[in-house]
């Protein structure tokens, strides 16, 4: 069960305010109120991974996933992003909807491994940067990461063309992965990263059981 | 910044730091917001966090007397405790201030609410 319905929680997460000036290189696009109700919705009713939890959020932008966590019921959430334009507005987001049990730490993602928050959260939730030419991989660098600071699952978001080699990643981590969803991303034409105005990326949601995991 | 949060925060990543905890904190100015208490979260949260730690936070905001200075064996059944702690470790929240790490001196400002951790690329 969940303590809101998903049409509910879209409407509360059309109201977050999204980036002002996307960063191409740290692919600053927000996950659509949409796809975040839909897929945190189901986190929730189908795995119980939200209400009561402890939740991470890695790149957590301006904070579409982490207030989406609060709104179905986690006891507090944590944001963790380097970027202090995409904080302002993470602030003025969580100010604004009055959310008391979120926190942001201002810090690189890539430092977290090794640190105290390893085995911190029950949960993490991440819509990582893809990985482009610059920073290939960079989606299974948050992963990974979300891997060593959870003790429950890890859910991300990927692009669908790279499935076979996150299910083989995934047996060298002795985590159990699987596609929860299939869904057509679209990378709203505010954020010109492709030369076309607007265009739709098959883009895979993945569930990590990392209870037996080996990393 | 919750108290919480604060029990995790490191200056490790410093080049040439050994522990880099716990940072020193220095609160300038803060808030009380009430959440939900869930003595069951509490609980499982406990294992996670360094209880000298804890005892530290307390004491800075004068809450020393509300928690005990060692590690309870058992919390469960003593819910004063457990509401204690969840007033502690959630419900207050640092807006601004300063962690200073106990090696270098380095100070990490709290601005808004929000710990900055981030280091120059000549510290790493
Ligand atoms: C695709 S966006 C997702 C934003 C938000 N979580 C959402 O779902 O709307 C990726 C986010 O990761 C941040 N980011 C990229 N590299 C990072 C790093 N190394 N450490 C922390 N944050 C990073 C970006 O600034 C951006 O906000």
């Amino acid at each position: 069960m969940a303590r809101m319905r998903m049409k509910k929680l879209e409407e509360f997460l059309s109201g977050v305010d999204g980036f002002e000036k996307p960063k191409i290189l740290l692919e600053q696009y927000p996950t659509p109120p949409h796809i975040a109700s839909c897929v945190l919705y189901n986190v929730q009713a189908q795995y119980f991974d939200l209400e009561d939890k402890l939740v991470g959020d890695l790149g957590c932008g301006c904070g579409m996933l982490s207030i989406g966590s609060f709104l179905l019921g986690a006891q507090l959430t944590i944001g963790f992003e380097l970027d202090p334009d995409a904080i302002d507005i993470f602030r003025n987001n969580v100010t604004e909807m009055e959310i008391p049990a979120i926190d942001c730490v201002q810090t690189n993602v890539l430092e977290l491994t090794g640190s105290k928050w390893e085995n911190a959260f029950d949960t993490i939730v991440t819509n990582p940067p893809f990985g482009t030419k610059h920073n290939a991989g960079m989606d299974m660098k948050f992963v990974e990461t979300g891997i060593h600071l959870a003790t429950g699952a890890v859910y991300s978001l990927h692009k669908t063309s790279t499935r076979d080699y996150i299910h083989k990643k995934s047996k060298d981590w002795k985590v159990k992965g699987e596609v929860v969803a299939q869904l057509n991303y679209n990378i709203d034409n505010s954020y010109k990263f492709h030369k076309s105005k607007s265009v739709d990326i098959e883009v895979d949601f993945w569930r990590f059981d990392v209870t037996e995991k080996e990393l | 910044m919750k108290l919480s949060t604060y029990n995790f925060l490191t200056s490790k990543a410093i080049k040439g730091v050994k522990v880099g905890y716990p940072l020193k904190l220095t609160i300038a100015k803060k808030d009380v917001v009430e959440t939900e208490f869930n003595p069951t979260f509490i609980e499982r949260l406990l294992p996670k966090l360094d209880w000298n730690t804890v005892y530290l936070a307390a004491q800075t905001v004068d809450l020393a007397d509300d928690i005990p200075q060692e590690q309870p064996a058992a919390v469960a059944d003593n819910e004063e405790l457990l509401q204690r702690l969840h007033h502690l470790l959630l419900e207050i929240d640092v807006l601004e201030g300063q962690l200073e790490c106990p090696e270098t001196g380095r100070v990490f400002p709290i601005t808004d609410g929000i710990p900055n951790m981030l280091l120059n690329e000549d510290e790493v």
